[in-house]
Protein backbone atom coordinates (compact mmCIF):
# COMPACT_ATOMS: atom_id res chain seq x y z
CA UNK A 1 0.00 0.00 0.00
CA UNK A 2 1.48 3.49 -1.09
CA UNK A 3 1.95 5.60 1.81
CA UNK A 4 -1.47 8.21 2.16
CA UNK A 5 -1.44 11.52 0.66
CA UNK A 6 -2.82 14.90 2.07
CA UNK A 7 -3.05 18.09 0.04
CA UNK A 8 -3.38 21.27 2.10
CA UNK A 9 -4.91 24.24 -0.56
CA UNK A 10 -3.08 27.55 1.05
CA UNK A 11 -3.35 30.82 -0.04
CA UNK A 12 -1.07 34.11 0.87
CA UNK A 13 -2.85 37.10 1.94
CA UNK A 14 -1.93 40.67 3.32
CA UNK A 15 -2.50 41.00 7.42
CA UNK A 16 -6.48 42.37 7.59
CA UNK A 17 -5.27 43.97 10.86
CA UNK A 18 -2.71 46.12 8.42
CA UNK A 19 -4.31 46.46 5.39
CA UNK A 20 -4.89 50.27 4.41
CA UNK A 21 -8.01 51.11 2.18
CA UNK A 22 -7.90 54.57 0.47
CA UNK A 23 -11.00 55.87 0.70
CA UNK A 24 -10.60 58.98 -1.81
CA UNK A 25 -9.08 57.10 -4.07
CA UNK A 26 -10.90 53.77 -4.10
CA UNK A 27 -8.44 51.05 -3.67
CA UNK A 28 -6.48 49.01 -1.48
CA UNK A 29 -3.26 49.12 -0.50
CA UNK A 30 -1.53 45.35 -0.84
CA UNK A 31 1.78 46.64 0.45
CA UNK A 32 0.60 48.29 3.33
CA UNK A 33 0.33 45.36 5.12
CA UNK A 34 2.35 41.83 5.46
CA UNK A 35 1.60 38.72 4.13
CA UNK A 36 0.75 35.70 6.15
CA UNK A 37 -1.02 32.54 5.35
CA UNK A 38 -4.40 32.66 5.22
CA UNK A 39 -5.88 32.21 8.63
CA UNK A 40 -8.38 29.62 7.93
CA UNK A 41 -5.79 27.46 5.52
CA UNK A 42 -3.83 26.95 8.85
CA UNK A 43 -6.91 24.90 10.54
CA UNK A 44 -7.12 23.10 7.26
CA UNK A 45 -3.12 22.59 7.53
CA UNK A 46 -3.14 20.99 11.31
CA UNK A 47 -5.84 18.63 10.16
CA UNK A 48 -4.05 17.23 7.46
CA UNK A 49 -0.97 17.46 9.82
CA UNK A 50 -3.01 15.58 12.74
CA UNK A 51 -4.13 12.76 9.68
CA UNK A 52 -0.43 11.77 8.83
CA UNK A 53 0.49 11.80 12.75
CA UNK A 54 -2.22 8.98 13.23
CA UNK A 55 -2.33 7.44 9.97
CA UNK A 56 1.46 8.44 8.09
CA UNK A 57 1.87 9.67 5.25
CA UNK A 58 3.01 13.24 3.12
CA UNK A 59 1.38 16.07 3.73
CA UNK A 60 1.72 18.39 0.20
CA UNK A 61 0.80 22.12 0.49
CA UNK A 62 0.05 23.82 -3.24
CA UNK A 63 -0.50 27.54 -3.15
CA UNK A 64 -0.99 29.71 -6.49
CA UNK A 65 0.62 33.40 -6.48
CA UNK A 66 3.29 35.28 -6.63
CA UNK A 67 6.98 34.14 -6.00
CA UNK A 68 6.48 35.83 -2.54
CA UNK A 69 4.15 33.18 -1.49
CA UNK A 70 7.39 31.12 -1.22
CA UNK A 71 6.97 31.85 2.19
CA UNK A 72 3.89 30.97 3.40
CA UNK A 73 4.93 27.62 2.22
CA UNK A 74 7.80 27.14 3.90
CA UNK A 75 5.61 28.75 6.71
CA UNK A 76 3.42 25.24 6.20
CA UNK A 77 6.57 23.22 6.36
CA UNK A 78 7.43 24.93 9.37
CA UNK A 79 3.94 23.90 10.71
CA UNK A 80 4.34 20.58 9.48
CA UNK A 81 3.92 20.19 5.84
CA UNK A 82 6.58 17.64 4.19
CA UNK A 83 6.22 19.72 1.09
CA UNK A 84 5.05 22.99 -0.80
CA UNK A 85 4.38 23.64 -4.59
CA UNK A 86 3.89 27.06 -5.93
CA UNK A 87 2.10 27.36 -8.65
CA UNK A 88 3.62 30.71 -10.70
CA UNK A 89 3.37 32.31 -13.80
CA UNK A 90 1.54 35.49 -15.34
CA UNK A 91 -0.43 33.43 -16.95
CA UNK A 92 -2.32 32.68 -13.52
CA UNK A 93 -2.62 36.35 -12.72
CA UNK A 94 -6.10 37.46 -12.59
CA UNK A 95 -7.64 34.53 -12.07
CA UNK A 96 -11.31 34.07 -10.60
CA UNK A 97 -12.46 31.19 -8.92
CA UNK A 98 -12.92 29.61 -10.98
CA UNK A 99 -9.59 29.52 -13.13
CA UNK A 100 -8.18 29.15 -9.63
CA UNK A 101 -9.68 26.22 -8.95
CA UNK A 102 -8.89 24.17 -12.39
CA UNK A 103 -5.70 25.39 -12.13
CA UNK A 104 -5.24 23.53 -8.63
CA UNK A 105 -6.97 20.35 -9.86
CA UNK A 106 -4.45 20.08 -12.64
CA UNK A 107 -1.82 20.77 -10.07
CA UNK A 108 -3.26 17.79 -7.96
CA UNK A 109 -3.72 15.77 -10.62
CA UNK A 110 -0.32 16.28 -11.83
CA UNK A 111 0.79 15.91 -7.89
CA UNK A 112 0.10 12.11 -8.28
CA UNK A 113 -2.56 10.28 -6.16
CA UNK A 114 -4.18 12.01 -3.11
CA UNK A 115 -6.32 10.89 -0.39
CA UNK A 116 -7.68 13.70 1.30
CA UNK A 117 -7.69 17.43 0.48
CA UNK A 118 -8.51 20.12 2.41
CA UNK A 119 -8.77 23.68 2.38
CA UNK A 120 -9.99 27.05 4.52
CA UNK A 121 -13.44 27.69 4.41
CA UNK A 122 -12.69 30.91 3.03
CA UNK A 123 -9.90 33.37 2.23
CA UNK A 124 -10.20 36.62 4.16
CA UNK A 125 -9.20 38.87 1.32
CA UNK A 126 -11.66 37.00 -1.76
CA UNK A 127 -13.71 35.28 1.14
CA UNK A 128 -15.67 33.34 -1.63
CA UNK A 129 -15.06 29.79 -0.03
CA UNK A 130 -16.14 28.74 -3.22
CA UNK A 131 -12.18 27.08 -4.64
CA UNK A 132 -12.96 23.82 -2.18
CA UNK A 133 -16.05 22.82 -3.87
CA UNK A 134 -14.76 23.81 -7.34
CA UNK A 135 -12.13 21.89 -7.04
CA UNK A 136 -13.97 18.87 -5.95
CA UNK A 137 -16.59 18.99 -8.25
CA UNK A 138 -13.67 19.26 -11.13
CA UNK A 139 -11.78 15.97 -10.08
CA UNK A 140 -15.28 14.71 -9.58
CA UNK A 141 -14.69 13.95 -5.64
CA UNK A 142 -17.21 13.93 -2.99
CA UNK A 143 -16.77 17.46 -0.44
CA UNK A 144 -17.89 18.66 2.83
CA UNK A 145 -17.72 21.78 3.91
CA UNK A 146 -17.46 24.08 6.90
CA UNK A 147 -16.00 21.22 8.75
CA UNK A 148 -15.90 22.19 12.67
CA UNK A 149 -14.83 18.60 13.55
CA UNK A 150 -13.00 15.87 12.36
CA UNK A 151 -14.28 12.91 15.04
CA UNK A 152 -12.92 9.74 12.97
CA UNK A 153 -9.84 9.52 10.51
CA UNK A 154 -9.76 6.18 8.61
CA UNK A 155 -7.95 5.35 5.17
CA UNK A 156 -11.02 4.75 3.28
CA UNK A 157 -13.29 6.84 5.30
CA UNK A 158 -13.35 10.00 7.13
CA UNK A 159 -16.36 11.17 9.59
CA UNK A 160 -16.62 14.66 10.43
CA UNK A 161 -18.97 17.28 12.02
CA UNK A 162 -20.46 19.57 9.35
CA UNK A 163 -22.77 23.01 10.25
CA UNK A 164 -25.37 23.09 7.57
CA UNK A 165 -29.36 23.87 7.43
CA UNK A 166 -28.66 25.64 10.82
CA UNK A 167 -27.35 22.48 12.52
CA UNK A 168 -24.84 20.38 12.54
CA UNK A 169 -24.60 16.93 10.88
CA UNK A 170 -22.21 13.91 11.78
CA UNK A 171 -21.13 12.77 8.27
CA UNK A 172 -18.76 10.43 6.71
CA UNK A 173 -17.11 11.02 3.13
CA UNK A 174 -15.44 7.81 1.46
CA UNK A 175 -12.00 8.63 0.05
CA UNK A 176 -10.68 10.76 -1.91
CA UNK A 177 -12.40 13.67 -0.60
CA UNK A 178 -12.18 17.03 0.30
CA UNK A 179 -13.05 18.95 3.11
CA UNK A 180 -13.33 22.53 4.00
CA UNK A 181 -12.74 23.32 8.03
CA UNK A 182 -14.20 26.37 10.03
CA UNK A 183 -12.02 27.88 13.05
CA UNK A 184 -13.73 25.35 15.44
CA UNK A 185 -12.15 22.50 13.95
CA UNK A 186 -8.82 22.84 15.64
CA UNK A 187 -6.16 25.30 17.30
CA UNK A 188 -3.37 25.27 14.66
CA UNK A 189 0.16 24.78 16.31
CA UNK A 190 2.91 27.20 16.41
CA UNK A 191 6.13 26.53 14.71
CA UNK A 192 8.97 25.78 16.97
CA UNK A 193 12.24 27.71 16.54
CA UNK A 194 14.14 24.70 14.98
CA UNK A 195 10.90 23.46 12.88
CA UNK A 196 11.34 27.35 11.32
CA UNK A 197 15.03 26.96 11.13
CA UNK A 198 14.07 23.54 9.13
CA UNK A 199 11.34 25.28 6.53
CA UNK A 200 14.03 28.22 5.69
CA UNK A 201 16.15 26.06 4.09
CA UNK A 202 13.46 24.04 2.42
CA UNK A 203 13.38 24.07 -1.55
CA UNK A 204 10.01 25.23 -2.90
CA UNK A 205 8.31 23.26 -6.03
CA UNK A 206 7.24 26.37 -8.47
CA UNK A 207 5.13 25.19 -11.14
CA UNK A 208 3.73 27.06 -14.40
CA UNK A 209 1.66 26.31 -16.69
CA UNK A 210 3.81 23.19 -18.54
CA UNK A 211 4.08 21.34 -16.02
CA UNK A 212 0.04 21.16 -14.92
CA UNK A 213 -0.50 21.11 -18.44
CA UNK A 214 -3.21 22.94 -18.30
CA UNK A 215 -4.24 25.78 -21.38
CA UNK A 216 -3.66 29.25 -20.58
CA UNK A 217 -7.15 29.94 -22.37
CA UNK A 218 -8.39 29.04 -19.05
CA UNK A 219 -6.30 30.96 -16.81
CA UNK A 220 -6.34 34.49 -15.69
CA UNK A 221 -8.27 37.51 -16.58
CA UNK A 222 -9.04 35.89 -20.30
CA UNK A 223 -10.20 32.27 -19.28
CA UNK A 224 -12.09 33.40 -15.88
CA UNK A 225 -15.86 33.56 -16.55
CA UNK A 226 -16.13 36.41 -14.25
CA UNK A 227 -14.21 39.73 -14.61
CA UNK A 228 -14.40 42.63 -11.75
CA UNK A 229 -16.12 45.50 -14.22
CA UNK A 230 -15.26 48.38 -10.77
CA UNK A 231 -14.06 48.46 -7.51
CA UNK A 232 -15.40 51.00 -4.65
CA UNK A 233 -14.27 51.26 -1.19
CA UNK A 234 -17.06 52.99 0.27
CA UNK A 235 -15.69 54.72 3.69
CA UNK A 236 -16.85 53.13 6.74
CA UNK A 237 -20.31 53.72 7.89
CA UNK A 238 -20.13 55.82 10.94
CA UNK A 239 -24.11 56.50 12.25
CA UNK A 240 -25.24 59.03 14.35
CA UNK A 241 -24.80 58.47 17.97
CA UNK A 242 -26.46 59.32 21.12
CA UNK A 243 -23.25 59.25 23.77
CA UNK A 244 -24.92 58.69 27.08
CA UNK A 245 -22.55 59.82 29.77
CA UNK A 246 -24.17 60.12 32.97
CA UNK A 247 -23.96 57.42 35.80
CA UNK A 248 -24.98 54.36 34.76
CA UNK A 249 -28.44 54.11 36.73
CA UNK A 250 -28.86 57.85 34.76
CA UNK A 251 -27.32 56.24 31.06
CA UNK A 252 -29.80 53.38 31.03
CA UNK A 253 -33.08 55.03 32.53
CA UNK A 254 -32.16 57.20 29.19
CA UNK A 255 -31.08 54.72 26.75
CA UNK A 256 -34.36 52.57 27.85
CA UNK A 257 -36.20 55.25 27.34
CA UNK A 258 -35.22 56.15 23.64
CA UNK A 259 -35.43 52.28 23.00
CA UNK A 260 -38.73 51.90 24.70
CA UNK A 261 -37.00 48.07 24.72
CA UNK A 262 -39.11 45.86 26.79
CA UNK A 263 -39.10 46.62 30.13
CA UNK A 264 -42.67 45.68 30.46
CA UNK A 265 -41.97 41.49 30.14
CA UNK B 1 -32.99 33.14 -22.03
CA UNK B 2 -33.40 35.67 -19.81
CA UNK B 3 -35.79 34.14 -17.13
CA UNK B 4 -34.36 34.06 -13.06
CA UNK B 5 -34.43 31.18 -10.75
CA UNK B 6 -34.66 31.25 -7.40
CA UNK B 7 -33.11 28.17 -5.65
CA UNK B 8 -35.59 27.63 -3.00
CA UNK B 9 -33.24 26.14 -0.11
CA UNK B 10 -35.23 23.85 2.01
CA UNK B 11 -34.03 21.51 5.18
CA UNK B 12 -37.06 18.99 4.31
CA UNK B 13 -39.99 20.85 6.24
CA UNK B 14 -39.14 24.18 5.63
CA UNK B 15 -38.18 27.40 3.31
CA UNK B 16 -35.10 28.66 3.92
CA UNK B 17 -36.30 32.74 4.35
CA UNK B 18 -33.43 33.86 2.15
CA UNK B 19 -35.75 31.98 -0.66
CA UNK B 20 -38.42 34.67 -0.04
CA UNK B 21 -35.59 37.72 -0.40
CA UNK B 22 -34.48 36.29 -3.28
CA UNK B 23 -37.91 36.13 -5.09
CA UNK B 24 -38.15 39.81 -3.92
CA UNK B 25 -34.96 40.74 -6.06
CA UNK B 26 -35.58 38.07 -8.40
CA UNK B 27 -38.68 39.67 -9.66
CA UNK B 28 -36.93 43.08 -10.34
CA UNK B 29 -33.84 41.93 -12.14
CA UNK B 30 -36.50 39.39 -14.18
CA UNK B 31 -38.44 42.34 -15.41
CA UNK B 32 -35.60 44.16 -16.26
CA UNK B 33 -34.08 41.42 -18.43
CA UNK B 34 -37.81 40.94 -19.91
CA UNK B 35 -38.15 36.98 -18.66
CA UNK B 36 -40.04 35.33 -15.83
CA UNK B 37 -38.91 34.62 -12.30
CA UNK B 38 -38.84 30.92 -11.72
CA UNK B 39 -38.14 28.93 -8.78
CA UNK B 40 -36.56 25.56 -7.95
CA UNK B 41 -38.35 23.78 -5.54
CA UNK B 42 -36.33 20.47 -4.57
CA UNK B 43 -36.89 18.66 -1.50
CA UNK B 44 -37.31 14.80 0.47
CA UNK B 45 -40.76 15.26 0.61
CA UNK B 46 -42.96 17.55 -1.50
CA UNK B 47 -43.19 21.04 0.15
CA UNK B 48 -46.32 23.64 -1.21
CA UNK B 49 -45.53 25.87 -4.37
CA UNK B 50 -47.68 28.14 -3.66
CA UNK B 51 -46.03 30.41 -1.19
CA UNK B 52 -43.10 30.47 -3.84
CA UNK B 53 -45.78 31.63 -6.36
CA UNK B 54 -47.59 34.11 -4.37
CA UNK B 55 -44.35 35.44 -3.70
CA UNK B 56 -44.00 36.13 -7.23
CA UNK B 57 -42.63 32.95 -9.01
CA UNK B 58 -44.42 32.67 -12.38
CA UNK B 59 -43.12 28.75 -12.60
CA UNK B 60 -41.89 26.65 -9.66
CA UNK B 61 -39.86 23.27 -10.82
CA UNK B 62 -40.62 21.28 -8.34
CA UNK B 63 -39.02 17.75 -7.81
CA UNK B 64 -38.37 15.27 -5.08
CA UNK B 65 -36.57 12.22 -4.12
CA UNK B 66 -35.49 10.84 -0.57
CA UNK B 67 -31.80 11.67 -0.82
CA UNK B 68 -32.26 14.81 -0.75
CA UNK B 69 -34.20 14.95 2.89
CA UNK B 70 -30.11 15.26 3.98
CA UNK B 71 -28.02 18.19 3.23
CA UNK B 72 -25.85 16.30 0.46
CA UNK B 73 -24.37 18.56 -2.30
CA UNK B 74 -23.82 16.17 -4.49
CA UNK B 75 -27.23 15.14 -4.95
CA UNK B 76 -28.52 18.93 -4.95
CA UNK B 77 -26.13 19.01 -7.62
CA UNK B 78 -26.99 16.82 -9.62
CA UNK B 79 -30.97 17.16 -9.65
CA UNK B 80 -30.73 20.89 -9.82
CA UNK B 81 -27.89 21.32 -12.81
CA UNK B 82 -31.07 18.55 -14.49
CA UNK B 83 -33.48 21.68 -13.70
CA UNK B 84 -31.50 24.38 -14.67
CA UNK B 85 -30.95 22.78 -17.72
CA UNK B 86 -34.65 22.00 -18.62
CA UNK B 87 -35.47 25.42 -17.36
CA UNK B 88 -32.86 26.82 -19.13
CA UNK B 89 -32.49 30.34 -17.20
CA UNK B 90 -30.45 33.50 -17.72
CA UNK B 91 -29.35 34.28 -14.11
CA UNK B 92 -29.36 31.80 -10.59
CA UNK B 93 -29.85 32.88 -7.18
CA UNK B 94 -28.65 30.63 -4.86
CA UNK B 95 -28.70 31.75 -0.91
CA UNK B 96 -25.43 32.33 0.55
CA UNK B 97 -26.08 29.91 3.72
CA UNK B 98 -23.31 27.34 4.57
CA UNK B 99 -25.26 25.00 2.20
CA UNK B 100 -25.59 27.21 -0.90
CA UNK B 101 -22.01 28.52 -0.55
CA UNK B 102 -21.21 25.08 -0.40
CA UNK B 103 -23.37 23.55 -3.49
CA UNK B 104 -23.49 26.68 -5.59
CA UNK B 105 -19.64 26.13 -6.80
CA UNK B 106 -20.27 22.58 -7.76
CA UNK B 107 -23.29 23.41 -9.84
CA UNK B 108 -20.92 26.56 -11.20
CA UNK B 109 -18.06 23.74 -11.82
CA UNK B 110 -20.03 21.25 -13.91
CA UNK B 111 -21.51 24.13 -15.88
CA UNK B 112 -18.68 25.48 -16.25
CA UNK B 113 -20.22 29.03 -15.76
CA UNK B 114 -19.20 31.96 -13.43
CA UNK B 115 -20.27 31.79 -9.81
CA UNK B 116 -20.01 35.32 -8.25
CA UNK B 117 -20.07 34.78 -3.62
CA UNK B 118 -22.19 36.26 -1.11
CA UNK B 119 -23.71 39.37 -2.96
CA UNK B 120 -25.01 42.34 -1.35
CA UNK B 121 -26.03 44.25 -4.76
CA UNK B 122 -27.70 43.33 -8.14
CA UNK B 123 -28.55 45.07 -10.81
CA UNK B 124 -29.33 45.06 -14.77
CA UNK B 125 -26.68 47.44 -16.45
CA UNK B 126 -28.51 49.72 -19.80
CA UNK B 127 -26.61 46.72 -21.46
CA UNK B 128 -28.83 44.41 -19.87
CA UNK B 129 -25.79 42.71 -17.65
CA UNK B 130 -26.21 41.03 -15.17
CA UNK B 131 -24.04 43.24 -12.61
CA UNK B 132 -23.58 41.52 -9.07
CA UNK B 133 -21.85 43.24 -6.04
CA UNK B 134 -19.68 42.13 -3.35
CA UNK B 135 -18.32 43.02 -0.39
CA UNK B 136 -13.81 41.98 -0.33
CA UNK B 137 -11.40 42.25 1.47
CA UNK B 138 -13.67 41.30 5.21
CA UNK B 139 -16.19 43.99 3.89
CA UNK B 140 -13.97 47.06 3.20
CA UNK B 141 -14.60 47.03 -0.43
CA UNK B 142 -17.24 46.59 -2.74
CA UNK B 143 -16.62 44.49 -6.15
CA UNK B 144 -19.05 45.12 -9.25
CA UNK B 145 -18.41 41.97 -10.97
CA UNK B 146 -19.84 40.72 -14.68
CA UNK B 147 -19.55 37.43 -16.13
CA UNK B 148 -18.98 36.62 -19.92
CA UNK B 149 -20.36 32.58 -19.58
CA UNK B 150 -24.34 31.98 -19.48
CA UNK B 151 -26.19 31.08 -17.10
CA UNK B 152 -24.80 33.33 -14.36
CA UNK B 153 -24.64 32.18 -11.02
CA UNK B 154 -24.63 34.01 -7.69
CA UNK B 155 -25.05 33.44 -4.02
CA UNK B 156 -26.35 36.11 -2.08
CA UNK B 157 -26.15 37.61 1.54
CA UNK B 158 -29.25 36.16 3.78
CA UNK B 159 -30.75 39.27 5.46
CA UNK B 160 -29.92 41.75 3.18
CA UNK B 161 -32.88 41.95 0.53
CA UNK B 162 -36.62 42.68 2.04
CA UNK B 163 -38.61 39.49 1.74
CA UNK B 164 -40.94 39.43 -1.28
CA UNK B 165 -45.02 40.31 -0.21
CA UNK B 166 -47.69 37.90 -0.29
CA UNK B 167 -50.05 38.48 -3.33
CA UNK B 168 -53.05 35.82 -2.57
CA UNK B 169 -54.41 34.44 -4.60
CA UNK B 170 -51.67 34.83 -7.64
CA UNK B 171 -51.32 31.94 -10.16
CA UNK B 172 -48.44 30.63 -11.62
CA UNK B 173 -47.45 26.89 -12.75
CA UNK B 174 -45.80 24.54 -10.92
CA UNK B 175 -44.03 21.82 -13.29
CA UNK B 176 -43.49 18.95 -11.03
CA UNK B 177 -40.12 17.26 -12.50
CA UNK B 178 -39.03 13.50 -12.34
CA UNK B 179 -35.85 13.93 -10.83
CA UNK B 180 -32.61 11.81 -11.98
CA UNK B 181 -30.56 10.92 -9.12
CA UNK B 182 -28.39 7.84 -9.65
CA UNK B 183 -25.38 8.51 -9.91
CA UNK B 184 -22.53 6.50 -7.42
CA UNK B 185 -20.94 9.82 -6.96
CA UNK B 186 -24.32 10.74 -4.79
CA UNK B 187 -23.69 8.53 -2.38
CA UNK B 188 -19.92 9.18 -1.49
CA UNK B 189 -21.25 11.27 1.80
CA UNK B 190 -23.72 9.56 3.97
CA UNK B 191 -25.31 11.67 6.84
CA UNK B 192 -24.82 9.76 10.21
CA UNK B 193 -26.53 11.85 12.53
CA UNK B 194 -28.05 15.21 13.11
CA UNK B 195 -27.02 16.90 16.11
CA UNK B 196 -29.15 20.16 16.34
CA UNK B 197 -28.39 23.01 19.08
CA UNK B 198 -24.83 21.65 19.64
CA UNK B 199 -23.14 24.39 18.18
CA UNK B 200 -23.76 28.09 18.84
CA UNK B 201 -25.55 29.51 16.21
CA UNK B 202 -24.27 33.21 16.45
CA UNK B 203 -25.18 34.56 12.55
CA UNK B 204 -29.08 33.74 13.19
CA UNK B 205 -29.42 35.42 16.63
CA UNK B 206 -32.10 38.60 17.16
CA UNK B 207 -29.68 40.11 19.75
CA UNK B 208 -26.08 39.62 20.56
CA UNK B 209 -24.33 40.87 23.39
CA UNK B 210 -20.28 40.97 23.30
CA UNK B 211 -17.50 41.89 25.23
CA UNK B 212 -13.63 42.72 24.74
CA UNK B 213 -10.97 43.41 26.46
CA UNK B 214 -13.00 45.41 28.83
CA UNK B 215 -13.46 41.97 30.56
CA UNK B 216 -11.18 41.63 33.25
CA UNK B 217 -11.58 38.20 34.09
CA UNK B 218 -13.14 35.07 31.77
CA UNK B 219 -15.73 34.44 35.27
CA UNK B 220 -17.18 37.96 34.28
CA UNK B 221 -19.08 36.98 31.38
CA UNK B 222 -21.66 35.51 33.63
CA UNK B 223 -22.20 39.44 33.40
CA UNK B 224 -22.49 39.55 30.04
CA UNK B 225 -24.92 36.47 29.87
CA UNK B 226 -27.15 37.58 32.19
CA UNK B 227 -28.03 40.20 29.64
CA UNK B 228 -27.62 38.37 26.68
CA UNK B 229 -30.30 35.73 28.23
CA UNK B 230 -32.85 38.86 29.13
CA UNK B 231 -32.88 39.15 25.69
CA UNK B 232 -33.25 34.98 24.52
CA UNK B 233 -30.13 35.68 22.59
CA UNK B 234 -26.41 34.78 22.47
CA UNK B 235 -23.14 35.96 23.73
CA UNK B 236 -19.99 37.13 21.13
CA UNK B 237 -16.87 38.06 21.51
CA UNK B 238 -14.01 39.88 20.21
CA UNK B 239 -11.06 38.05 19.32
CA UNK B 240 -8.55 38.60 21.86
CA UNK B 241 -11.16 36.79 24.56
CA UNK B 242 -11.23 34.13 22.01
CA UNK B 243 -7.36 34.01 21.71
CA UNK B 244 -6.99 33.66 25.41
CA UNK B 245 -9.13 30.82 25.38
CA UNK B 246 -11.81 32.57 27.33
CA UNK B 247 -14.69 31.35 25.05
CA UNK B 248 -15.08 29.07 21.97
CA UNK B 249 -14.21 29.86 18.52
CA UNK B 250 -17.94 29.98 17.84
CA UNK B 251 -18.71 33.02 19.46
CA UNK B 252 -15.98 34.88 17.94
CA UNK B 253 -17.36 37.75 15.91
CA UNK B 254 -15.13 39.73 13.02
CA UNK B 255 -13.71 39.05 9.82
CA UNK B 256 -11.89 35.86 11.12
CA UNK B 257 -14.93 34.80 13.09
CA UNK B 258 -18.84 35.16 12.40
CA UNK B 259 -20.44 37.77 10.33
CA UNK B 260 -23.66 38.78 12.60
CA UNK B 261 -26.63 40.98 11.52
CA UNK B 262 -28.76 40.69 14.66
CA UNK B 263 -31.22 43.20 15.30
CA UNK B 264 -29.40 44.49 18.54
CA UNK B 265 -25.42 44.36 18.86
CA UNK B 266 -24.31 45.59 22.25
CA UNK B 267 -20.75 45.47 22.22
CA UNK B 268 -19.43 45.76 25.89
CA UNK B 269 -15.96 46.79 26.91
CA UNK B 270 -15.43 46.50 23.18
CA UNK B 271 -12.71 49.24 21.29
CA UNK B 272 -13.95 48.70 17.91
CA UNK B 273 -11.04 47.26 16.10
CA UNK B 274 -11.74 46.63 12.47
CA UNK B 275 -11.58 42.92 12.74
CA UNK B 276 -14.44 43.18 14.87
CA UNK B 277 -16.02 45.88 13.45
CA UNK B 278 -16.65 43.82 9.88
CA UNK B 279 -18.57 41.17 11.93
CA UNK B 280 -21.25 43.15 13.44
CA UNK B 281 -21.10 46.84 11.50
CA UNK B 282 -24.10 45.52 9.66
CA UNK B 283 -26.54 45.15 12.51
CA UNK B 284 -29.56 47.15 12.55
CA UNK B 285 -28.76 48.39 16.07
CA UNK B 286 -25.60 48.83 17.92
CA UNK B 287 -25.35 49.73 21.46
CA UNK B 288 -21.79 50.48 22.74
CA UNK B 289 -20.58 50.26 26.23
CA UNK B 290 -16.90 51.71 26.95
CA UNK B 291 -15.40 53.23 29.75
CA UNK B 292 -13.06 54.85 26.91
CA UNK B 293 -14.77 57.90 25.16
CA UNK B 294 -12.79 57.63 22.73
CA UNK B 295 -13.07 54.35 21.48
CA UNK B 296 -13.48 54.09 17.57
CA UNK B 297 -17.20 52.01 18.31
CA UNK B 298 -18.95 54.68 19.40
CA UNK B 299 -18.77 56.19 15.75
CA UNK B 300 -20.17 52.92 14.68
CA UNK B 301 -23.03 52.66 17.72
CA UNK B 302 -26.54 54.06 17.66
CA UNK B 303 -26.14 54.39 21.30
CA UNK B 304 -23.09 54.83 23.34
CA UNK B 305 -22.87 54.76 26.75
CA UNK B 306 -19.47 55.96 28.25
CA UNK B 307 -19.12 54.05 31.91
CA UNK B 308 -17.38 50.83 33.38
CA UNK B 309 -18.73 47.83 31.69
CA UNK B 310 -18.64 46.53 35.14
CA UNK B 311 -21.11 49.09 36.24
CA UNK B 312 -23.01 49.81 33.45
CA UNK B 313 -23.67 46.07 32.25
CA UNK B 314 -25.22 44.98 35.35
CA UNK B 315 -27.45 48.42 35.59
CA UNK B 316 -28.89 47.71 32.27
CA UNK B 317 -29.80 43.80 32.78
CA UNK B 318 -31.36 45.37 36.45
CA UNK B 319 -33.66 47.50 34.97
CA UNK B 320 -34.56 45.58 31.98
CA UNK B 321 -35.88 42.95 34.61
CA UNK B 322 -37.53 45.82 35.70
CA UNK B 323 -35.65 45.54 39.22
Amino acid sequence: MPEPTYIVLIKQVPDMDEVEFDYEEGRVDRSSAPLEPNPFDLNALEEAVKYKEELGGEVLAISMGPKQAESTLKDAIARGADEGILLHGREFAGSDTWATSLALAHAIETAGSCDIIFAGEKTVDGDTGQVGPEVAEYLDIPHVAFVSDVTKRGEKEIQVESETWGATYLKSMNLPGLITVTKDVNEPRLPSFKDKQRARKAEITTWGIDDISIDPDNLGVTGSPTRVANMEVPPPEERESLILREDPGNSVNQLLEKLDLGREN
Amino acid sequence: MSDVMVFAENNGNKIHPVSYELLGKGKELADKLGGELTAALLSGTSLPAGELIERGADRVYRGTAERLAEPIESSYREVLVQVIEEANPEVILIGATNFGRSLAPRVAMALDTSLTADCTGLDIDEEKNFVQIRPAFSGNILAHIKSRTSPQLATVRYRVFPEAGIEEGKEGEVIDVELSLGGEDTKQVEVLEERRGKKVNLEDAEVVVAAGRGLKKEEDFELIEDLASFFDGKVGASRPLVDDGWIGRAHQVGYSGRRVKPRIYIACGISGQSQHLAGMKDSDMIIAINSDPSAPIFDYADYGLVGDLYEVVPELTRQLKGE
